[in-house]
């Protein structure tokens, strides 16, 4: 693969969000919680980068800033337009944002509440196209049906409410309207986690088929391990708001290099009673983004803390072609991935 | 072989709405015995948690238990059957609780939160009392507070004395459902429910939960029926396994013979969809074909038959298949097994 040839599509540099913890009836300032802290990453143009982390950890805020839902309290998010122009959207205003809404597009976690149950399914995907200046009715119809049989569905369902649709074929109307502005980098999150297994597996396959063939670039936000290890082509881990490992996807469940990443792949129950999984299970809990530790974040959890893991806040550095890892002691641990 | 805790037969829980009926549980049967972990798995509407209400006889209006038998044995008396008990008489309150005990899914739904953790768990000690604790005198709050103090600390609580005055929304997600498991097991029940019991924790606390009900499950014997959508889960905790699709069995047998020779299409297919840690990545799954059929659209003859890849035409079509052994273990419902006998209405 021609990885370092292709061009990045996103660069996010140095992204923090906090939220004021406010006490009183003067609501004083007590502290924050740094929900984002110092996140850096980049998405090439037509890849899948999977961000996987336990609640709390800032995936999601990471990606409602990039989609600039929320304004971040400081860093850049560059993202190279369609013709051609970098921009930073956290600098951006609403007006400004504007033209560049249709090319980052959204797919949702709930397939329930993410459509408008008062809307046809033809008004809930081609609202996006509506908005966007398509005023044309019948334009917008056969758009809207192309779309619905470009996601697997048939186009006689286009008057009908979302309602009469279960979750899989909701969530595949949440496809369709997520794509119909042609976007070029869509951010789903948590795309399948509200799914069942069998219905999973479908949506899964068509985000995989979509992408070949609309060339998109997907930012994957997601808890499950496996779903992450099946789309991604990177994979960034995150813990109570920073990055603690992010490689190629064979690199990173092969090698994983933090002990963090490595204990969430072992706390994968298995599905074969002759694999036992999880004796090793963590102990403790995830930090409190509003207290977090002195040192690494992760240190309290670690079975291999040392000393200087207690003391001195670790950097996120390279270990190897494109590995980055964020331990002391990254070089000296020999820790067992999944494959 | 000692006789079964809990015999599940035939049971068949309804819900009569005004569009129709929907046969929730249709015809389901399995067993439980003593120190057995049986795990029940499946999608959405396939009737896993209305089987376990049915258990408990918490089944809401509409919904009502229209055949079938649950059959509780507690030691050598008379197996009783609980669908025969009325569910708000004393009988049946004496049992709930105290003799078939639940972790729910959401424990942040089933604690009260205007009273704190170690109050409740104390009134239900004293509640069932009778029940854990035949004979000797009442027990006082103390010792009831104290009690709670000990279970806090079996479970793995950290300064459980201070955290049995918590309240529910103080404690973190794993911390409360290791009070619920606490709960559950305050009164020494014969047998323990699990329903999704780690479904909305994160997966390294989830790795923890499962330990502590493994090591409690080794350490004090209860049966623990565990219900889940989860394969992943299910592979690690039960010995064996009832695999459901509405409403219905489709197969049941040893956790290695579900994983390793699976019989019934669907078991076979739901294994292979699940997209696995040891797969390569960014390649097609093998799929179900279809969605899970609306509750009020149930296909007729055999309920998996029209995304069944092996489904016989004029066959399956037609005629609901009975549970039939397919190995020394090993219970299937599907034609292809004893496509001449065995139909159901």
């Amino acid at each position: 693969m021609s990885e370092t040839a292709t061009p990045w599509l996103l660069e996010v540099r140095h992204l923090r969000k906090s939220f004021p913890i406010r006490r009183g009836f003067s609501r004083r300032l007590v502290g924050e919680v740094r929900a984002v802290d110092d996140v850096s990453f980049t998405i090439r143009e037509g890849e899948t980068l999977g961000l996987v982390g336990e609640s709390g950890c800032g995936k999601t805020t990471t990606a409602r800033c990039i989609l600039r839902a929320m304004t971040p309290t400081s860093g850049e998010m560059l993202f190279r337009a369609a013709d051609g122009r970098i921009v930073d959207l956290s600098l951006l205003s609403r007006a400004e944002l504007r033209p560049l809404r249709p090319q980052i597009q959204m797919i949702f976690q709930d397939p329930f509440g993410s459509l408008n149950p008062r809307m046809t399914i033809f008004d809930n995907v081609g609202e996006p196209l509506l908005v966007n200046g398509l005023r044309n009715r019948r334009a917008r119809l056969e758009r809207v049906a192309a779309l619905l049989e470009l996601t697997g569905l048939r186009a006689e369902y286009l008057h009908r409410f979302p309602h009469a649709f279960s979750g899989g074929q909701r969530q595949r109307i949440g496809i369709a309207r997520a794509l119909a502005t042609e976007p070029r980098l869509v951010v789903a999150d948590e795309p399948v986690s509200a799914l069942d297994v069998s219905v999973q597996a479908q949506v899964l396959n068509l985000l995989l088929e979509l992408q070949t063939r609309l060339s998109l670039t997907f930012l994957f936000v997601a808890h499950d391990l496996s779903v992450v290890k099946h789309i991604s082509d990177r994979v960034a881990v995150m813990y109570v708001g920073q990055i603690v490992e992010l490689a190629t996807t064979e690199a990173i469940f092969r090698h994983p290099r933090h002990p963090y990443t490595a204990a969430l792949m072992r706390a994968v129950p298995a599905p074969d009673p002759h694999t036992p999984s999880g004796d090793a299970a963590l102990a403790g809990e995830v930090a409190n983004p509003a207290n977090p530790p002195p040192g690494c974040y992760f240190h309290p959890r670690c079975p291999f803390t040392t000393e200087v893991c207690r003391t001195e806040r670790p950097f996120l550095r390279a270990i190897g072609a494109g590995h980055l890892v964020r331990c002391h002691r990254a070089e000296e641990l020999a820790l067992t991935g999944a494959c | 072989m000692t006789p079964p805790v809990l015999e599940v037969k035939d049971l068949r829980v309804h819900f009569l709405l005004d569009e129709g009926v929907v046969r929730a549980v249709d015809g389901v049967s399995f067993a439980v015995h003593p120190g057995q972990v049986v795990g029940i798995v499946g999608e959405s509407g396939c009737g896993k948690t209305v089987t376990m209400k049915a258990i408990l006889q918490i089944v809401e209006p509409p919904g009502r238990v229209v055949g079938g038998q649950i059959l509780f044995r507690k030691d050598s008396a008379p197996p009783v059957d609980l669908t025969r008990l009325s569910p708000k008489g004393a009988a049946m309150r004496a049992i709930r609780g105290a003799e078939i005990a639940l972790i729910p899914q959401e424990p942040m739904a089933a604690f009260s939160p205007v009273h704190t953790v170690g109050d409740q768990i104390i009134e239900a000690l004293r509640l069932h009392e009778r029940q854990w604790r035949p004979t000797g005198p009442r027990l006082s709050r103390h010792e009831a507070r104290e009690m709670t103090v000990d279970l806090f600390r079996s479970v793995g609580i950290s300064m459980p004395d201070q955290r049995v005055d918590a309240y529910s929304w103080q404690l973190s997600g794993g911390l409360r459902q290791r009070a619920m498991i606490a709960m559950a097991l305050s009164c020494k029940p014969r047998l323990l429910i699990a329903d999704e019991p780690t479904t909305a924790i994160d997966v390294t606390t989830q790795a923890q939960i499962l330990n502590l009900l493994r090591d409690l499950q080794r350490r004090h014997g209860t049966a623990i029926v565990f219900i889940t959508h989860d394969l992943g889960v299910i592979a690690q905790m039960a010995r064996y396994v009832v695999v459901m699709y509405l409403g219905r069995v489709m197969e049941q047998g040893s956790v290695a013979d579900i994983f390793h020779a699976p019989k019934h299409p669907y078991t076979r297919a739901l294994l292979k969809s699940i997209p696995s840690l040891h797969v390569i990545p960014r390649t097609l799954l093998p799929t179900i074909a279809g969605s899970i059929p609306h509750p009020l659209g149930r296909p007729h003859g055999c309920p998996f038959h029209p995304r069944c890849p092996d489904a016989i035409p004029g066959v399956c079509t037609e005629r609901v298949p009975a549970l039939r052994p397919v190995g020394p273990q090993q219970l299937a419902s599907c034609f292809l097994y004893h496509r001449d006998e065995a139909a159901e209405r």
